[in-house]
């Protein structure tokens, strides 16, 4: 074993992190170490990172940090009365959360494990081998959530390594709002990389509000699969406000009918930022819709990736599925690489997807001077417009004031 | 008595091609001017240099707009200066709504001219009072600019941000082209309610039947880049009746 282990640069890289203590289904251990061993991190020339390039993280110079956070930070806080679970650096820290024993309708545990089976991909085997924790939310039947629970996840330190794994089971008829947000104090060339895997039960509704808003030279990877049952109801919106390379993978399985799947997202970036977004929706049984869309502004010389796959399966009927991609280029170098895809194997389906990319309506623009506005608010007017078309679909206010206050911080826009 | 606007000897040009060729026109407060002419003569460039589109050359001449020189602003300070055009094509802007950008509008345009910004219960007040007078349901007022709007419903819109603005001087570029006559009648009603002894308007047009219902002082014909003929609003009715052949062989005879 050790042999194998300075072979190549994912061995270099993993010889740097320590093996998990957190519990897991050995099968998926093996799986992990087989998966790993011997394996080179992803290149360009793989389809799945053909526009990512992962070298800086292969080189990243990782420490183990002390946690350092004595309170949650204002920045972290995004709904008044959610629950929250804290953790600083992949690590639980139980003494910052709130106390989700107490809440009623809800288990938690953080003895997590998987009920997914193995993944074929280096960041979920990475997450499997190394997980600095893993913690497990259960909404139980009938259980409607009044307020979301917020998972706070904040990277502090320098290069520090962040693997924590979240499983959330929305049982039957329950109903619930999660928030997944990253934030960071003081820390630079940390990497988070998140697994959460999401079984939305028979007639359950589930809504994930994924807020990225992490500063500095931090790397974020989310990792979310999501298995939908008979008459369930998902909603995933991933705000990316900010961070300076951020890969978003959403798997989601459809699995019973008369399900509903929403996925929305809004990427807002500057100077060298680069934000990968990959989903797919994977639909395995009939009579089921899904939405998606996706917006992004890019300024500086950002870049950006939209690679969206819908599978349609061959008994998978009366399917409608909706997939759209928007992009808004600010700048001359900013770069975005949308894919959509579609992959229809039923014969009795409505599907459509499109991806558009472009810079802000000139003629739009002028208009809006001919009536006294500045060229900057004529500007800033459209951008928030155009992003703001995602993020009125958002149902969480809170949330959605989170992200325009954010984007008006940076950018100085006003919703 | 002063001018509103005094355009002298305008020539410009786009992409090398010069479609104003020495204009001149001068407007005074309370007087309503129709320049009408066939296609291709440089009506609605005027309109668009007039405004501020930066894709014209101008080469010669001058615009004085009430005693600013017009040209020297931006398209913005035109506008917060009094100016204001109603578009032959008004843009759509989704996700854009109509009242947001006027109150932003509208509280930049007050800031350039030292006054205070407006209350909000004041702008909604202002705009229950003025969707009216174009007959714009209020709906239409909060919607997404221009976006999904009828023909006719564009150009109320138009004449809507115009009393919302409440300009010095406006130009209507054939805000007739594409309404049925009830539009042409409401676009009109509120171009004629919102007429004052100190403000001025220049509708450009093709036909007459717009000036049935917006009764100009002058009328000016429109060609080959130059005014060269001006009378009083009769002049419509025989364009309307000759066409502008009769314009065209009287220059030609001139020559």
């Amino acid at each position: 074993m050790s042999q194998t282990l300075m072979n190549t640069k994912l061995d270099q890289f993993r010889s740097k992190l320590t093996p998990s203590k957190v519990k897991i289904d050995q099968t998926l251990l093996d799986h992990a170490d087989a998966y790993l061993n011997g394996r080179e991190f992803p290149t360009t020339r793989d389809e799945f990172w053909k526009y990512t390039r992962l070298t800086k993280i292969s080189n990243l110079q990782i420490n183990v940090n002390a946690s350092i956070i004595q309170s949650i930070p204002e920045a972290a806080i995004i709904h008044p009365n959610a629950q929250k679970i804290v953790f600083e650096n992949g690590v639980y820290r139980k003494d910052l959360s709130d106390n989700i024993h107490q809440l009623s309708g809800v288990q938690f545990s953080d003895k997590g494990n998987s009920n997914f089976s193995f993944q074929e991909e280096v960041f979920y085997a990475l997450n499997y081998k190394y997980s600095t924790d893993a913690i497990t939310i259960d909404i139980e039947s009938k259980t409607v959530l009044k307020d979301p629970i917020h998972l706070i996840l904040i990277s502090s330190g320098e290069g520090s390594v962040s693997m924590p794994r979240i499983a959330i089971n929305a049982d039957k008829f329950s109903e619930s709002e999660i928030i997944v947000s990253t934030h960071n104090v003081n820390s630079q060339n940390c990497l988070t990389n998140v697994v959460i895997e999401v079984d939305v039960q028979e007639n359950a509704k589930l809504t994930i509000n994924k807020v990225q808003n992490e500063k500095s030279t931090n790397f974020s990877v989310f990792n979310e699969r999501v298995d939908q049952a008979l008459n369930s109801c998902f909603m995933l919106n991933t705000l990316t406000l900010n961070g300076s390379w951020v890969r978003n993978n959403v798997r989601v399985n459809v699995k019973g009918q008369n399900v509903e799947t929403h996925l929305l997202g809004a990427y807002v970036t500057n100077e060298s930022q680069h934000v990968d977004n990959h989903t797919l929706i994977d639909h395995l049984a009939p009579n089921c819709q899904s939405n998606e869309l996706y917006k992004g502004v890019l300024d500086g010389k950002s870049t950006g990736v939209f690679n969206g796959k819908v599978f349609v399966r061959k008994d998978a009927q009366k399917i409608n599925a909706f997939q759209s991609n928007g992009n808004v280029l600010l700048s001359d170098d900013a770069t975005i690489n949308s894919k959509p895809e579609l992959e229809i194997y039923a014969d009795d389906v409505k599907c459509s997807h499109g991806s558009t990319t472009g810079q802000l309506d000139e003629d739009a623009v002028y208009y809006l001077r001919t009536r006294g506005l500045s060229e900057k608010s004529a500007r800033h007017l459209l951008v928030t417009a155009f992003i703001g078309d995602v993020l009125e679909k958002v149902e969480d206010e809170h949330v959605v004031k989170y992200a325009e206050s954010a984007l008006s911080e940076r950018y100085g826009w006003s919703f | 008595m002063k001018t509103l606007i005094n355009i002298k000897d305008l020539h410009a040009s786009i992409n090398g091609k010069e479609i104003l060729k020495g204009l001149n026109l001068e407007v005074k407060p309370g007087e309503i001017h129709a320049i009408m002419g066939p296609n291709g003569a440089g009506k609605s460039t005027l309109a668009s240099i007039l405004a501020g589109r930066e894709e014209y050359e101008i080469t010669e001449g001058s615009v004085d707009f009430d005693g600013k020189d017009l040209l020297e602003l931006a398209t913005e300070d035109r506008a917060r200066e009094g100016l204001f055009l109603a578009f032959q094509y008004p843009v759509e802007i989704p996700g854009v709504s109509n009242v947001n950008f006027l109150r932003t509008a509208l509280n930049e345009i007050r800031e350039y001219n030292g006054q205070e910004q407006i209350s909000a219960k004041d702008f909604m007040a202002l705009v229950r009072e003025k969707s009216a007078l174009v007959e714009l349901d209020s709906k239409l007022a909060s919607r997404s600019v221009n976006e999904g709007f009828s023909g006719g419903e564009k150009k109320r819109n138009e004449i809507f941000q115009m009393a919302m603005l409440q300009p010095k001087l406006a130009i209507l570029d054939e805000t007739d082209s594409g309404l049925d006559i009830d539009a042409l009648r409401i676009v009109a009603n509120g171009v004629n309610k919102l007429k004052t002894p100190e403000n001025g308007a220049i509708v450009i047009t093709h036909y007459q039947r717009l000036l049935d219902y917006i009764v100009p002082d002058f009328v000016h014909v429109l060609y080959d880049g130059k005014i060269v003929k001006s009378g009083p609003k009769e002049l419509a009715l025989e364009l309307e009746e000759k066409g502008y052949d009769w314009i065209k062989d009287e220059l030609e005879k001139a020559h």
